[in-house]
């Protein structure tokens, strides 16, 4: 009996040594998203997209020799878990690079941890314009700021003839960012801004929210929240009898979800978007959506989840092809590299300029944004 | 005008279900004076038999709602059985750190079993609300609210009117007493645990459709249950219908004339100014003290 005891430290030591070793033989990148909780839904979405491209990576044979691996964990919506993912992902399970963290206030929290352990991080949803203006040089987004969604949107609000617009945002970073940019933006175009409503992240009932939005004098209400809370808006607004159009903004509304559930309600809705899984042709590199996209839907995913997944997939290809030039998996050589690099992604180059006060820049890419429209339960792409 | 209307009905239709959540728990808080923590999570167990036996049993939407009705109750029986049976007698704290710990338990259980993404529940009504002049209303919800007032109705009539319910009152009133006049004690205090369970899977089971089911999203329910609770006066059925309302009003003309930003803010400066100036709750009886 005490020789089978003694043993079992044995093993434990040993299995610890063996699968020590097989880490050195693989790369890390450390993935920080929200599974659970208000934003379970999309961060799950950039985690299987995420996934897809760390698979085609080691199918080709991996980067600088060694297969990459994901090590995901789950921020649960909340900025403060957030934090704390990223300092475990670093110190604990020494990641040289990161991606997330999804939301705007998510990776807000997390960038002093970056300074604090000199690690970078690829940016791959939040739209807030603090996260690249405050000097944090870990940072390298590949989604558009919401300025740039403003300014992109700005073409074809006079074809729109918007005349007053109301805001129902997530009370956020996010949410009130989004409402910043696209009010200065519109008062420019002589367009006269009404309500700006807010929601918690959790919150499930808006009615109380859209009926003052129903008794105002605009025709247009720009929604900004993720897909969970977007699908009760809409189902809440045809409840109402809301009839003004809705105009929805971020990138993370997965417009066949909304078909799905909001029904002939999701009908005249805009959205702008960052992709384009739709039409494959139009998109800036057809060749990889359309690859992107089988393989998504080999693997049993819904459809809807692709405008949010390919944030996933271009993310990580970003951080492998910043190890890949770096030569070595080290935080600061990936630093370093990221802004050299110069990949297509699925909406766009990626090629990093500097954005924030001199001297520790943060990297931002120049995605494209898309406007759509939602017409008999169909998608139809406008020109902006 | 049109607008205040729209949030009175909005209130009518939210008030229903903070109701049956708040009688579920003046039950089991206000009468047994356990601090019930797994509420919440009966709440998001009823939610989530309703995703079962609708979405992927593919069954009867109201053949699915006394489904979870009945499963409330036998988990809540199951909780008091194993739980707090063997820690009767033991005090307060004792109840209320194994009460948080099957909370997060069974939390955590959710997740793992169906994930964290939310899922929704296809209902038999019709997309068009029903448009009454400047107000409108979905059906869903209607039937939601006639079917809340209904489980509070029968509630109301089996504490008050049967002698299950007078057995009840005579437990909790005094044990012992109650035990000495052939009260089977042990059967009342399931039994009252079972039935306020059943009615938090009820709200659960007749809310999940009406917004999204996920592992959480029993947190804030319970948090509004327990708020309302001590609006009522603890033990207080007709407080606790009241007190419901008084939420949903709050929570209405809150975001709708004050900021929606602060929501859910709102019905917790009422509990504080409750506490405050009335800590019995607003329709506490008066009670004789020593």
């Amino acid at each position: 009996m005490t020789r089978t005891l003694g043993l079992v430290p044995a093993i434990v030591l040993a299995t610890a040594l063996f699968g020590g070793a097989a880490g050195a033989q693989t790369i890390k990148i450390g993935v920080n998203e929200p599974l659970t909780g208000a934003f379970a839904a999309s961060g799950t979405y950039v985690v299987n997209g995420a996934r897809i491209a760390a698979d085609e990576i080691n199918a080709k044979g991996g980067i600088l020799g060694k297969k990459i691996e994901l090590v995901i964990e789950d921020n649960k919506s909340n900025p403060t878990e957030a934090a704390a993912v990223a300092e475990k992902l670093i110190t604990s399970d020494k990641v040289p690079v990161l991606m997330g963290a999804w939301g705007s206030s998510l990776t807000l929290a997390v960038m002093p941890k970056l300074m604090e352990y000199e690690t970078p991080m690829v940016v791959e949803t939040s739209s807030s314009g603090k996260i690249t203006t405050t000097g944090n040089p870990f940072i390298f987004r590949i989604s558009p700021p919401s300025a740039v969604e403003a300014a992109a949107f700005k073409g074809i609000v006079d074809k729109l003839a918007l005349k007053k617009v109301d805001f129902l945002v997530i009370n956020n970073d996010w949410g009130r960012g989004t409402a910043e940019d696209f009010s200065k933006m519109m008062k420019d175009k002589g367009i006269t801004i009404g309500l700006v409503e807010t929601m918690d992240q959790g919150a499930q009932d808006m009615s109380a929210q859209l009926s003052k939005i129903k008794s105002s004098d605009s025709e247009t209400v720009i929604v900004t929240t993720a897909v969970d809370q977007l699908t009760l808006i809409f189902k809440q607004a045809a409840a109402l009898g809301l009839k003004k159009r809705i105009i929805t903004t971020g990138g993370s509304q997965n417009p066949d979800q909304i078909i799905a559930q909001a029904g002939a309600a999701a009908n005249g809705t805009m959205h702008l978007t960052t992709f384009l899984p739709w039409f494959p042709d139009k998109t800036p590199n057809p060749e990889a959506t359309n690859y992107f996209i089988t393989e998504w839907k080999k693997r049993g995913f819904e459809f809807a989840g692709c405008t949010e997944s390919f944030r996933g997939y271009d993310g990580i290809r970003t951080a492998a092809a910043a190890i890949e030039k770096a030569g070595k998996a080290e935080p600061a050589a990936i630093k370093a590299a990221l802004w050299n690099i110069n990949i297509k992604g699925l909406n766009g180059d990626i090629v990093f300029r500097k954005s924030g006060p001199e001297g520790k820049e943060s990297g931002q890419s120049q995605p494209n944004v898309y406007l759509i429209e939602i017409n008999d339960g169909k998608v139809e792409m406008k020109t902006i | 005008m049109s607008e205040f209307l729209q949030h009175l009905i909005n209130m009518l239709v939210l008030g229903g279900t903070y109701a049956l959540l708040g009688i579920g728990l003046t039950l089991i808080f206000g009468i047994m004076n356990v601090v019930n923590f797994t509420h919440g999570v009966l709440y998001t167990f009823g939610a989530y038999i309703m995703f079962i036996v609708v979405q992927q049993l593919g069954l009867n939407f109201f053949l699915a709602l006394p489904v979870a009705v009945l499963a409330g109750w036998l988990l809540g029986a199951a909780i008091e059985l194993t739980l707090l049976r063997p820690l009767r007698g033991s005090d307060i704290d004792t109840t209320m750190l194994v009460m948080i710990g099957a909370w997060i338990a069974m939390q955590s259980g959710t997740l793992w079993i169906w994930g964290g993404v939310a899922k929704s529940v296809t209902t038999p009504f019709p997309e068009a609300p029903l448009v009454l002049g400047p107000v409108s209303v979905s059906w869903l919800r209607l039937f939601v609210l006639a079917a809340a007032a209904m489980l509070i109705l029968v509630t109301y009539l089996l504490i008050n009117k049967t002698s299950l319910g007078r057995a009840m009152r005579a437990t909790f009133q005094d044990h012992d007493t109650a035990s000495l006049m052939g009260v089977n004690v042990d059967m009342i205090y399931t039994s009252t645990f079972a039935i306020g369970s059943s009615l938090a899977a009820a709200a659960g089971a007749l809310l999940g459709p009406v917004y999204v089911i996920f592992p959480q999203m029993g947190d804030l329910a319970a948090v509004k249950a327990f708020a309302i609770v001590i609006l009522g006066g603890l033990g207080n059925i007709t407080g606790a219908v009241i007190g419901g309302f008084i939420l949903a009003l709050a929570e209405e003309l809150g975001a709708g004339y004050v900021s929606s930003g602060y929501r859910d803010a709102m019905g917790f400066l009422i509990i504080i100014a409750v506490l405050i100036f009335k800590p019995t709750g607003l329709f506490a009886r008066a009670e004789r003290v020593g």
